[in-house]
């Protein structure tokens, strides 16, 4: 027999991960149904929830939201609490790089984002006047996913950097900021100038503005693509630092 | 005989401690070492650079021939997680089956299930067994991949004596059949019957690595136990301990003490010589100044 395969090894981390987070429900619906309920409770009842572009623009920058507290929650928080763990010092013995427990946790994570975009494209759908062709659907993802990269790479470097407690506050300390200084919980045609020009800044706004682009076709920044490439770059050095740096538990 | 693991000169700091200083140390095939020591001795640490879970601060480990952090050096190794940190919400069989996936060759899960005593819970979520069962399922987990060289980290704390013994039973047997161990223990009686050579460290040092035998002969050798109302000075007694009239000297030679107390018409009675046990040696060389004898040592530092 030989030594098992990067690819069945990445399915097997996926697999087992998912599993011991879904035996946990409450965990996954936390991040899952928190950007369905913000739909509903200040999206649904708003008059802007008849106009179609409007009303896709909304849903899209939830879901921006759905994909940023899986990366600081899932991936930040929930690689802290592993390092934590003494089982994740054995499966660091095992004879495994890096890549088939990162993969797997990849996968993990866009599994719950999945999880928590149903909920919400259905309430769009139904509840608003929010459309999607089905030709704008890939464009979609692919931009979900392109604004996703920097932030799942933000998330990685706090989790392989910080220990729980820390990551858990930086996490939280930087999702709000993030959030409403990137134009996801109110469009940024409301913001005051200087607020516009400090999130253009922002990875948060260039992603909802990809995904608002790709779901609408309203008009891209041309500053969009290389702050995302920016923060990408940056967040990526920063993951593979900590990555590297890292040895489980500071102390015995 | 072939070097599996080794650490050379190896030094590690945490910050201003230093866990490790310059240890060097060769793990051959075959052999069934235990490292003795207190807890923060740097036990654990010397285990996870083998392991490649940490980097040494200066100085260089080996693990199979190349650096332990590199996957492919570590095919041939099994561990087991500290303490009982399985991942709560899985089964045992999933445990075992996630373990095995990493290797060429496992052993099928019911039969590790099975040598281990977990036959019958394989369905169990770990958080649901008992402290007991839950260690022998993070110490089988060590030999899923049928490895050379086994590194197991206190792998009885928290057993009850007979479930410390079927474990003994399984390490005892995977060493006949040629497999190397190296464990860590403050267990002296956990060293004692199941190593061949002991390492003693403390406070990061090596102080002593030798077979049983020799660890024994670098400390006093026998224990004599007597009651007399008074004492003198006798000549060979390394270390004394006295209360009231029952005293108690470690010596290298007994015979030579006993014929000095008879010499000396010492009137004592209940007379008892006995093999100091590894935990006396291990107290000897772990606390210097005790073993500056002669000198009065009182119940209350044993």
């Amino acid at each position: 027999m030989s030594t098992p395969t990067t690819a069945r090894l990445v399915g097997i981390h996926a697999r087992y991960q998912f599993t011991e987070t879904v035996r946990i429900p409450i965990a996954v619906i936390g991040t899952t149904i928190f950007p369905s309920l913000s739909l509903l409770f200040f999206v649904v009842p708003q008059p802007f929830a008849h106009d179609p572009a409007a009303a896709t623009a909304a849903a899209a920058q939830l879901a921006v939201f759905a994909v940023m507290s899986v990366c600081l929650f899932t991936y930040g928080v929930g690689v802290a609490e592993d390092r934590a763990l003494p089982w994740d010092a054995y499966l660091r013995t095992l004879p495994v790089g890096p890549v088939p427990r990162l993969v797997g946790r990849l996968l993990n994570g866009l599994a719950f984002v999945v999880l928590g975009l149903v909920p919400l494209v259905l309430i769009a759908g139904l509840l608003t006047a929010a459309t999607l062709p089905p030709a704008r659907l890939a464009a979609t993802a692919v931009a979900l996913l392109a604004a996703g990269v920097p932030l799942f790479a933000l998330g990685i470097s706090i989790g392989y950097a910080l220990s729980t407690k820390a990551a858990l506050a930086v996490a939280q300390s930087l999702l709000l900021p993030l959030a409403f200084g990137g134009g996801l919980f109110l469009p940024p045609d409301t913001f005051p100038a200087w607020l516009d020009a400090i999130s253009t800044w922002l990875p948060t706004r260039a992603g909802r503005d990809l995904v608002v682009s790709a779901t609408t076709g309203a008009s891209l920044p041309g500053s969009t693509l290389l702050v995302l490439a920016g923060w990408t770059l940056l967040g990526g050095s920063l993951a593979v630092w900590a990555y590297r740096r890292d040895e489980g538990r500071r102390f015995r | 005989m072939e070097v599996l693991a080794r650490t050379l000169d190896v030094t590690r700091r945490y910050g201003p401690v230093t866990a490790l200083d310059r240890v060097a140390l060769d793990v051959r095939a075959g052999e069934l070492i235990g490292f003795l020591g207190p807890n923060g001795a740097g036990k654990t640490t010397l285990v996870q650079l083998l392991a490649g879970l940490r980097r040494p601060t200066s100085g260089s480990v080996e693990l199979f021939g190349g650096d332990p952090r590199d996957p492919a050096r570590r095919r041939r190794l099994g561990t087991t997680p500290q303490e009982t940190g399985l991942p709560a919400t899985l089964r045992v069989s999933e445990v075992v089956d996630l373990a095995a996936a990493h290797f060429a060759d496992p052993v099928p899960t019911r039969e590790l299930v099975a040598r281990f005593g977990l036959a019958g819970l394989e369905r169990r979520q770990t958080g649901g067994l008992s402290g007991g069962q839950r260690r022998r399922l993070a110490v089988a987990v060590a030999f899923v991949g049928r490895p050379d060289l086994v590194l197991l980290d206190e792998p009885t704390v928290g057993l009850d004596v007979e479930a410390r013994h079927a474990l003994w039973d399984a390490v005892r047997a995977f060493h006949a059949g040629g497999g190397t161990v190296v464990l860590t223990s403050h267990h002296l009686d956990e060293v004692e019957a199941l190593a061949e050579r002991v390492v003693v460290i403390d406070e990061g040092r090596v102080r002593v690595d030798g077979t049983l035998a020799e660890v024994r002969s670098q400390v006093p050798a026998r224990r004599v136990r007597l009651r007399a109302a008074e004492l003198p000075e006798l000549a060979g007694v390394d270390r004394r301990s006295s209360h009231g009239d029952r005293h108690e000297l470690w010596t290298a030679d007994s015979d030579a003490l006993v014929r000095g107390l008879v010499t000396a018409r010492v009137p004592f009675r209940d007379l008892e010589v006995a093999a100091a046990s590894l935990e006396e040696a291990f107290l000897a060389l772990t606390s210097p100044g005790v073993t500056t004898a002669p000198s009065t040592v009182t119940k209350g530092s044993r």
